[in-house]
C-alpha cells in the first residue's frame, strides 16, 4: 500500500524572535491509505498542531510533508483550499451551521464538488444521514439534535463527499459513553466502506481499539507510547 | 432546461437571515425607519421647493422676461415694459402680458390681524396663469379690487372654502383698500408667500399706489403655433439688453428653486437629515451583521476548513447586506406613501412620491447596507480555520 500522507523532519514554531518556540520537533510520520491511526499523547503536545498542518489549515514551515502526492510546503494558499476540499473534518465542538437544517449542512460540504452538482444533492445528503442513522432527523436544526446526533452529523457531513482523508480532533470529547462509542463506530464503518484514510487525535481510551496503529505524542515528538515501553 | 449549478447551491444568505426572525424583524425596523428618516427630510425638501416654484410653474407663458437681478419672490425686481414690448418686433411672438407682483398686508377681518400676502397683478383679458379656477373667473376681476384668493394658503387669512362656497363673497382689507373675494384657485403656501392673491392690473396699481405702470415684475411672450422656442429665445436673447433676462417659465423656476436650495441653509439643513438618517441605517446594519458573523464566527472558519473561499464567504455577506437592504426599503416606501399623504392633507404641501426618489432612497439604502457590510468584513477574516481545532 502507498502511503497517503509522509511527513519528512516536519518541525513547527510558533512565534517570533525572542518568543518564538518549538512545537514540532522533526515528525517522520507515513500512513497508508485506508489506514486507521489514532494518535494520542498528553495535552500541549503538539497533536492538534499536526492534524492542523495535514489538513492544510496552517503553512508548514520546515521539512517535508506530502499529502496525496503534493508537497505542502510552500504551497500557495489556492493549493492548500484545494486541498481542504479532498480532507474531511470532524471537531471536538460539532461546528453545523445552526441556520441549515442537517440536511443543508451535508449538503454545504457536496456543493464544493462541481461532479456532485449534476446529481440530486438532496438525495445524496439524505443517504449519508440514513447512513449514520439519522433518516428520521433529516430536516432537523443542529439545536434541535442531541450531542451525539449533532456528531453524526458532522460526520456524514465530513464523508458525504467522500474525502480520501479524515482529520478528527477529539470527537468523543463531548459526549457520554455510548453516544461516543456508536460515533467512532460509524466513522469506522463508513471509512471501510469508502476506503478512507482516518486519523483520529483522542484521550478517549474507550476508543483506542477501532485504530489499525496508534501513535503517542509528546513534546513534539512521536514516540512510543509509555506503556508499552514498559511492557517490552 | 438544466439548472444553472449556482441555482442548485444552497442559498446561504438568504437562510442565514431569514432564520432568526425576530434578529430580521429588528433589522427590518431599523432600516425601515432610517429610509423613513431619509424619505421624510427629502419629502420635505421636495416639497418646499417645489412649493416655492408652483406659481412660476404655473405661469402661461412658452418664454418669460425677468430683471437679471430677480432670484426670489420674496424680494422681486422689475424692468421697464418697453422691453416686453420690444419682443413683439420678432415674428414669431404671438402676444405678450406684463405681470406684477408685491407683498401687501391682508387684513383678517375676524382677528383685524395683518399678515403678508403675495399679490399678482396680471392682464384680466388673457390667462396668464394655467390654473383652469383663474382663467374661468377672470372676468370676475375686471372690476375694480376684486380678487381671486388662494384656498391652500395659510388659515391665518381667515378665509376658509367652505365658508366662501356657501356665502359666495369674503370682504377685507388689503393695503388698507376694501377688496372683495370673488373666486378660488389652489398655488399653496411656500417659503415666499403664505398666501397668493390675484387681482387685474388696474387693481393691482390701486393696492400699491407707489408702483408705476412701467415696471413689471415678469413678462409672459407666447409664440405663434410652430415657432422654434430655442430660436426665438435665442434671438430674443441677443436683440435685448443686459438689463433683462429670457428664459423658459422652467427656467425661471430653477432660479427661485436655486435661490432657496444654496442660498439659504435649507439645503444643508435637510442634508444633515439625510445624512443622520443614512448613518442611523448603516449603525443599525453593522450590528446585525457584526453579532451574526460573531455568533457564527467557529462556523464559518469550519466552511473555510472545509474548502470554501474567502471569497465565498464575503459574497455571502454581501448578499446578506443586500437581502436587509431590500427587505428593509420595501416598508419603508409603503410607509413614505402613507406619511407623504398625511403631511399633504396636513400642511398642504405638494408632498409626493417621484420615481427619482424611490431610486435615489433603494441606492442610498444598499450603499448604506453595503458599507456597513466592509465593516463587518474586517470581524469575518478573524475566522482562522486553524484555530477551530
Amino acid at each position: 500500500m502507498s502511503p497517503i500522507i509522509t511527513a519528512q523532519k516536519l518541525s513547527h514554531h510558533f512565534g517570533e524572535g525572542r518568543l518564538q518556540k518549538q512545537v514540532l520537533f522533526d515528525i517522520d510520520l507515513e500512513i497508508n491509505s485506508g489506514e486507521i491511526v489514532i494518535l494520542t499523547g498528553p495535552s500541549g503536545s503538539g497533536k492538534t498542531t499536526l492534524l492542523t498542518l495535514l489538513g492544510g489549515l496552517r503553512a508548514a514551515q520546515s521539512g517535508s510533508l506530502k499529502i496525496l502526492d503534493q508537497e505542502i510546503l510552500g504551497a500557495s494558499k489556492r493549493a492548500l483550499i484545494k486541498l481542504r476540499r479532498n480532507i474531511g473534518y470532524i471537531f471536538q465542538a460539532h461546528n453545523l451551521l445552526s441556520f441549515l437544517t442537517a440536511k443543508q449542512n451535508v449538503r454545504m460540504s457536496l456543493e464544493l464538488h462541481p461532479h456532485f452538482l449534476g446529481q440530486d444533492l438532496d438525495a445524496v445528503a439524505s443517504d449519508m444521514l440514513t447512513a449514520v442513522g439519522l433518516g428520521e432527523r433529516i430536516d432537523y436544526y443542529p439545536a434541535e439534535l442531541s450531542g451525539g446526533q449533532r456528531q453524526r452529523v458532522a460526520i456524514a457531513r465530513s464523508l458525504a463527499s467522500h474525502p480520501k482523508i479524515v482529520l478528527a480532533d477529539e470527537p468523543t470529547a463531548a459526549l457520554d459513553k455510548q453516544s461516543g462509542r456508536d460515533v467512532v463506530e460509524i466513522m469506522q464503518r463508513l471509512a471501510k466502506e469508502q476506503g478512507c484514510t482516518i486519523l483520529l487525535v483522542t484521550h478517549d481510551n474507550r476508543i483506542l481499539d477501532i485504530a489499525d496503529r496508534t501513535l503517542y505524542m509528546e513534546d513534539g515528538m512521536l514516540m512510543k507510547p509509555p506503556s508499552l515501553g514498559l511492557a517490552a | 432546461m438544466r439548472r444553472p449549478n449556482f441555482l442548485k447551491k444552497t442559498p446561504l444568505a438568504w437562510l442565514q437571515v431569514t432564520r432568526e426572525r425576530t434578529r430580521l424583524m429588528v433589522a427590518i425596523a431599523g432600516i425601515a425607519f432610517a429610509d423613513m428618516l431619509i424619505f421624510i427630510q427629502m419629502g420635505f425638501e421636495g416639497a418646499l421647493y417645489d412649493a416655492a416654484i408652483q406659481p412660476h410653474r404655473n405661469l402661461q407663458a412658452d418664454l418669460v422676461l425677468i430683471n437679471p437681478q430677480m432670484q426670489t419672490l420674496f424680494s422681486v425686481k422689475s424692468f421697464p415694459r418697453n422691453r416686453l414690448y420690444q419682443t413683439l418686433g420678432h415674428p414669431d411672438v404671438a402676444s405678450v402680458s406684463g405681470v406684477y407682483i408685491a407683498t401687501g398686508q391682508w387684513k383678517n377681518p375676524a382677528t383685524t390681524q395683518e399678515r403678508a400676502i403675495l399679490v399678482w397683478g396680471i392682464d384680466p383679458a388673457n390667462p396668464s396663469f394655467k390654473f383652469p379656477e383663474v382663467n374661468q373667473n377672470l372676468n370676475q376681476i375686471q372690476p375694480l379690487n376684486q380678487v381671486l384668493f388662494d384656498q391652500a394658503g395659510r388659515p391665518e387669512y381667515g378665509l376658509t372654502a367652505t365658508e366662501f362656497e356657501q356665502t359666495g363673497a369674503f370682504a377685507t382689507e388689503l393695503n388698507d383698500k376694501r377688496v372683495t373675494v370673488k373666486g378660488l384657485f389652489t398655488n399653496g403656501a411656500s417659503f415666499a408667500a403664505d398666501g397668493n392673491v390675484i387681482a387685474s392690473d388696474s387693481t393691482f396699481l390701486q393696492l400699491f399706489p407707489s408702483r408705476s405702470p412701467d415696471q413689471l415684475e415678469v413678462g409672459l411672450i407666447n409664440l405663434k403655433p410652430g415657432a422654434d422656442l430655442e430660436q426665438v429665445q435665442a434671438a430674443l436673447a441677443a436683440a435685448l439688453p443686459n438689463d433683462v433676462l429670457i428664459g423658459s417659465p422652467e427656467d425661471f423656476a430653477q432660479i427661485e428653486r436655486d435661490y432657496w436650495a444654496n442660498g439659504t441653509g435649507i439645503g444643508f439643513i435637510f442634508g444633515l437629515g439625510v445624512g443622520v438618517g443614512f448613518i442611523v441605517g448603516i449603525v443599525i446594519v453593522y450590528q446585525i451583521l457584526y453579532s451574526d458573523v460573531s455568533e457564527h464566527l467557529p462556523e464559518y472558519a469550519t466552511l473555510k476548513a472545509m474548502g470554501y473561499t474567502d471569497n465565498y464567504l464575503l459574497g455571502v455577506l454581501f448578499q446578506e447586506s443586500l437581502l436587509l437592504a431590500v427587505l428593509g426599503y420595501l416598508p419603508s416606501i409603503a410607509l413614505a406613501f402613507g406619511l407623504y399623504q398625511l403631511a399633504f392633507s396636513a400642511t398642504m404641501l405638494p408632498i409626493a412620491m417621484t420615481t427619482r426618489r424611490a431610486i435615489t432612497v433603494l441606492i442610498l439604502t444598499i450603499m448604506m447596507c453595503s458599507i456597513s457590510g466592509g465593516i463587518a468584513l474586517r470581524k469575518l477574516r478573524a475566522a482562522d480555520p486553524a484555530d477551530i481545532f
